[in-house]
């Protein structure tokens, strides 16, 4: 009982020191750039009722929901292949490896000489940014599935594409899904670097055109705040995943 | 059909499972490539119906044994015949148990137990199904996740999904290995009462005589690697057995001897002769 008062009452107050320690920093240092969290609210306020932060906000989940889901889906079976036949994996693992470090933030240059000012350069760093850790996720759950899951399933006759239905990726679904976390978080950080650049929409580009437009840093943090709030729905809704029977086996929360 | 060396019960029985001049040599993955020799001029016969177990110290090659007779493994000289058919893959008339347990967490007990079910007809399946989960008393836990289990009961839908599969033939890999004492106590009884019902052939891979003892119709003794076989030992002590019978007692006492241990784990000096004095023990033993 005292522990469920605790986990409310402990973060609430470090959130009410942190909005006053703000408030008040603000107050005596005497900026007239810097806003205070009421000023943020009311930044916030107009950003809706001018109708523009809903608009942003779906700009930005369209295209983190369209280069993450397509990462997923050519990710998913790509690593299952890597993690299953030694030959795919000694074909492909090294040049996803080279590619991996590269943050997709240094893509962006190539994004839009590709692609143009387009949602598509978004969606394809989003894309890069997700591909390698559920790839790589998914080979990794592959290689340390159980063999005798493995061999069980050989001893009742599963074989083939059966195998993989059935054992190989239930099997592998938990890390699958880890990886799947870790991806979204990158999405939605590359999200608002991609928008700042290549796009004149969404939330990233929220924050840069409020500075350039005005040195309107109310609305900056507004944007801010919102890309928190929604990095940790997105959070929310994996670890819900995450506590389905089909997975919650293999991780261990 | 080959028949039986040496009559068993009341009817004929017939040889399930040969191992012929059986030899087993690994190369260790460092950059030496040296070769182990595990297993050397294994020869068996197991009879249909029967129960045999395979004792031996750790790492002796019991369970590679196991591998390549369920299919898994590829012996380097020899072969394993089953119906007189030579085994070279897992076959779903041969099921294994294995020692870590693999069940499949992301199924429930009844979609374990009926994973090997060949029926198709939705009905009969069911009653398969129930039947299996019944028999090793999870009655009431089917729609459970392994995860909600203990080790025990996963071990039961283990031994469960293998009889539902309809095998003629069980391999189990040390299965009581990870569990307690009392559970692998009742395990063994329950077993012994499955066993008895059902008339598999079960070969079944332990370092524990005891265990050896209480179930087997006969005991197959492992020597260390690379091991041959030391001794064949039948049991004939009516189940169910207890294990402080004297029979049973001499029984493990001669297999420890042949293992090079007396019974209180002292390694026994080399003597000429002893194996014929074994064997008069278990003449005796046996009565």
């Amino acid at each position: 009982m005292r522990s469920k008062i605790e986990s409310v009452l402990l973060p609430a107050a470090v959130a009410i020191l942190f909005v006053a320690g703000w408030h008040f920093s603000v107050k005596w240092s005497r900026t007239d750039i810097f806003p205070t969290p009421g000023q943020v609210l009311g930044g916030t306020y107009e950003l809706v009722e001018k109708g523009v932060l809903l608009k942003y906000v779906v700009a930005s989940l369209f295209r983190v929901a369209s280069g993450y889901l397509l990462a997923v889906f050519v990710g998913i079976p790509l690593g299952l292949l890597m993690g299953w036949f030694g030959r795919a994996r000694m074909a492909f693992n090294p040049a996803i490896q080279v590619l991996r470090p590269i943050s997709p933030i240094a893509w962006i240059p190539v994004a839009i000489l590709w692609f143009g000012v387009s949602d598509l350069a978004p969606i394809f760093l989003i894309f890069l940014a997700s591909l390698f850790p559920i790839t790589t996720a998914a080979m990794a759950a592959v290689q340390n599935i159980q063999l005798a899951y493995i061999r069980a399933a050989r001893n009742f006759g599963i074989r083939g594409l059966e195998l993989f239905k059935k054992v190989v990726f239930p099997a592998a679904l938990p890390q699958i899904l880890t990886g799947l976390r870790l991806a979204l978080g990158v999405a939605w950080l590359v999200v608002v670097a991609a928008e700042m650049i290549a796009v004149n929409s969404g939330l990233g580009y929220l924050i840069i055109d409020a500075r350039n437009a005005g040195k309107r840093y109310d609305l900056v943090v507004a944007g801010m705040a919102m890309i928190g709030l929604i990095g940790l729905g997105l959070d929310w809704l994996v670890r819900r995943m995450e506590t389905l029977d089909e997975v919650r086996w293999g991780l261990s929360r | 059909m080959v028949k039986s060396p040496q009559p068993a019960g009341t009817l004929e029985t017939r040889v399930k499972i040969v191992v012929r001049d059986l030899w087993m040599t690994f190369q260790t993955k460092d950059k030496n490539k040296q070769s182990v020799d595990v297993l050397e001029d294994i020869r068996l016969e197991v009879l249909d119906g029967e129960f045999v177990c395979l004792v031996g110290p750790s790492g002796c090659g019991k369970s590679t044994l196991l591998n390549i007779a369920g299919g898994f493994l590829q012996a380097t000289r020899g072969e394993i015949r089953i119906d007189d058919k030579r085994v070279t893959e897992p076959d779903p008339r041969h099921i294994f148990i294995f020692q870590e347990n693999a069940v499949f967490p992301w199924l429930t007990v009844e979609d374990n137990v009926g994973f090997g079910v060949k029926r198709r007809n939705h009905e009969e399946r069911k009653k398969v199904v129930d039947h299996y989960i019944e028999m090793v008393g999870l009655t009431g836990f089917g729609k459970a996740f392994p995860r909600e289990l203990s080790g025990g009961m996963k071990q039961r839908v283990e031994i469960a999904r293998a009889f539902a599969a309809e095998p003629d033939v069980l391999f189990m890999d040390e299965p009581f290995g990870a569990l307690d004492y009392l559970t692998r106590m009742r395990l063994r009884s329950e077993l012994t009462q499955i066993w008895q019902r059902e008339r598999k052939t079960v070969l079944f891979v332990t370092h524990d005589v005891e265990e050896a003892v209480q179930l087997a119709d006969r005991v197959v003794v492992m020597g260390k690697r690379p091991s041959r076989i030391r001794d064949i030992v039948t049991v004939e002590v009516p189940r169910p057995r207890d294990l402080d019978d004297p029979a049973c007692r001499r029984l493990r006492e001669h297999i420890f001897r042949v293992m090079g241990l007396d019974h209180s784990g002292l390694v026994l000096k080399k003597r000429n002769g002893a194996d014929e004095e074994e064997q008069d023990a278990l003449a005796i033993a046996a009565g």
